[in-house]
């Protein structure tokens, strides 16, 4: 069972609301093998089946309004009107993973990686690049360290 | 047909009620009930308003493009559109059979896509109102409220929905708009590695498909008033295999009359115009199909798991076909007309997904190397008819001398079941609105009945749980005399 589950969401077509997704695609040509890498458009509840099989867990979004280069913070189970919608917090995953398996979910984090265009079809723009250069390189150290945790 | 379809002459007193928009169905609909004084429904209408255009816009572009433009219909079921597409696009390039190895990996995709769909139906959209009740707290009827109140059925959905995901994502690459199929085959093998990984889990989602049936079975039999909820007696649509069994891939046309007799029989979809018409009326965007041997009055149909379930002779999977024979035996040897009764149908096709995908997964060729045969002939025209989710799904291109497509029709299964929907808002209006005071319970009542079919309009609207319905009461002069928007309070002007 891999110890740390790395989760980037967003859209790879709109703009930098692929940075998640591409962090995956970075850390996952890194080859840590306790590292189970996964990327989707959204979250979604079927996604605490991944959240279940991992020690620690870390998702990765795209942020507007975020400081830069990323914000990395601690998630707290936590039921928001997002569960209603195709697009879950992070939060309220963890809600959802407590009632599905009645017990604490694993420790887990939440990586925001500053963006600024979001139109469809657009690429990753230059300031965002840069972020998730930042980011690749912080997530590595945290995958290294094998131990998600506030630095 | 048990209702006429016809709208009731309105009189000078009358007045309209706007469900503006109905959610939890794929893209933007609104639902209309105009009232007598006395609240009889005088007219009640399903209407789906938002343009989407495909069939449009896809003109000039080069035909190896459609099936992955058009799963973009959907985010629920693309692999229905591109699977639909891609037979078309075999028959432009003259591809009349695949190798094995394709024609298995392509029935793998479907049936995943179909379990995962109807897991996603049940468990998370229908169930809050089945297990909870239709009037039951609006905070409560949604998918958490399933996990938090009936865990382990929850559960249960939540992982059937993401087995089904996942046997798209080893197929296509991705769990939702991956590429696989190209004209004449299929682009990618399945790997032993993914092969074993998903038959490692597939025996449990036997197991919870038998107690999704079990479930439903339960439901329906001990409410007598499902019953007759919604419930219409309409002809019957849907593909079917070549000894009369259920078929979602490849067979031909069966339609049968409300009372059993066959309109037609393993009829070749590919003129399927000259069997179903097309109607279109000023106030949806949505086409209105009918049978042409019934003309448009009489000839409306239903289609989707309901139509299928009653219109097949036998099921080749042994579990779901006793599940099958128990729903037959509850209709007493005639066919099970009741609405509500389509989720029983959905849990049946449900198995007997799961038990396909076991015999796939165990076949070898389902891991072969041979995926693609030679082109041949090129031709001007194809027509790819398969049992999607929701029913009977019709693709139809013709291209030019260039391979750019000139001319596109789809008849998605939604449309097909367009009038039913109309006619069972009436139904249910006729049935439970008997007072001025719009609840959310009566909202949910009409809203239950539109689900039942599973429109395909879920993944637009972003609305799990709780459909945002804004109900509007407007006296025969126009004045809006109340207004309420389903999970605030209620606004009295």
């Amino acid at each position: 069972m891999p110890r740390l589950l790395l989760f980037g969401y967003g859209n790879p077509g709109r703009g930098d609301d692929a940075l998640g997704p591409n962090l995956i695609d970075h850390i996952s040509l890194l080859g840590f093998s306790h590292v189970e890498c996964q990327s989707d458009m959204q979250l979604q509840i079927e996604h605490v089946m991944d959240v279940a099989r991992c020690y620690q867990a870390l998702f990765i979004d795209a942020d507007l309004s975020c400081a830069e280069p990323f914000i990395y913070s601690k998630v707290v189970a936590e039921k928001d009107r997002s569960y209603s919608t195709h697009a879950m917090t992070p939060s309220t995953l963890l809600h959802v993973y407590q009632e599905v398996y009645r017990q604490a979910a694993p420790q887990t984090f939440l990586l925001r990686i500053r963006g600024y265009h979001f139109e469809l079809g657009a690429t990753l723009s230059n300031r965002a690049n840069a972020n998730l250069d930042a980011a690749v390189k912080f997530v590595s150290r945290l995958c290294e360290m094998d131990n998600l945790k506030i630095l | 047909m048990s209702t006429s379809g016809q709208d009731k002459p309105s009189s000078g007193t009358s007045r309209r009620i706007a469900i503006d928009p109905v959610t939890r169905v794929e893209g933007h609909g609104r639902i209309t009930l105009l009232l007598d004084q006395d609240n009889h429904v005088q007219q009640a209408r399903f209407h789906i308003v938002e343009f989407r255009g495909f069939e449009k816009f896809i003109q000039g572009r080069p035909y190896w493009e459609v099936p992955f433009i058009v799963q973009r219909l959907c985010g629920i079921c693309p692999v229905s559109h591109q699977l639909a597409a891609a037979k078309a696009m075999d028959q432009l390039v003259g591809v009349d059979q695949l190798t094995p190895t394709a024609t298995k990996l392509r029935r793998l995709l479907h049936f995943g896509q179909i379990l995962q769909s109807h897991a996603l139906h049940f468990f998370h959209l229908s169930a809050p109102d089945l297990l909870f009740g239709f009037g039951s707290d609006p905070l409560r009827r949604n998918i958490v409220g399933i996990l938090e109140k009936y865990p382990e059925i929850g559960l249960k959905g939540v992982k059937l929905r993401k087995y089904g995901q996942q046997i798209i994502a080893a197929v296509t690459g991705k769990r939702i708009h991956g590429a696989a199929t190209i004209p004449g085959g299929m682009n990618k093998s399945l790997t032993l590695t993914e092969r074993d990984a998903l038959l490692a889990e597939i025996e449990a989602i036997v197991s919870w498909s038998l107690d999704g049936i079990a479930l439903n079975e339960h439901i329906h039999v001990a409410h007598p008033e499902h019953r007759h909820f919604a419930t219409l007696h309409t002809p019957f649509l849907s593909m079917i295999g070549s000894n009369g069994e259920l078929e979602f891939y490849h067979g031909g046309l069966r339609a049968s009359s409300a009372t059993g007799e066959k309109i037609f029989d393993q009829f070749d979809y590919r003129h399927y115009h000259q069997i179903i018409h097309e109607e279109v009326r000023s106030w949806s965007y949505m086409k209105f199909p009918f049978l042409t041997a019934l003309g448009p009055t009489e000839g409306w149909y239903r289609v989707g798991p309901l139509a299928r379930v009653n219109n097949c002779d036998t099921i080749s999977t042994p579990l779901a076909e006793a599940a099958r024979k128990r729903f037959m035996e509850y209709g007493q040897g005639c066919f099970v007309h009741d609405t509500l009764a389509y989720h029983w149908a959905r849990m049946i096709e449900m198995l007997h997904c799961a038990e396909s995908i076991h015999a796939l997964l165990l076949n070898k060729e389902i891991t072969g190397s041979e995926l693609l045969v030679p082109k041949g002939l090129k031709q001007e025209e194809g027509i790819g008819v398969i049992e999607a989710p929701r029913g009977t799904l019709f693709h139809h291109y013709r291209v030019n001398e260039e391979g750019l497509i000139t001319q596109a029709n789809l008849i998605v299964s939604t449309t097909s079941n367009n009038q039913a929907m109309n006619e069972s808002v009436r139904v249910v209006a006729n049935t439970y609105l008997d007072s001025q005071e719009i609840t959310e319970a009566l909202l949910n009542h009409l809203e239950v009945a539109v689900r039942a079919y599973d429109p395909c309009l879920s993944c637009a609207t972003h609305a799990l749980g709780k459909m945002p319905l804004q109900v509007e009461l407007i006296d025969s002069n126009g004045m809006l005399l109340d207004r309420y928007l389903s999970g605030q309070e209620k606004d009295n002007n």
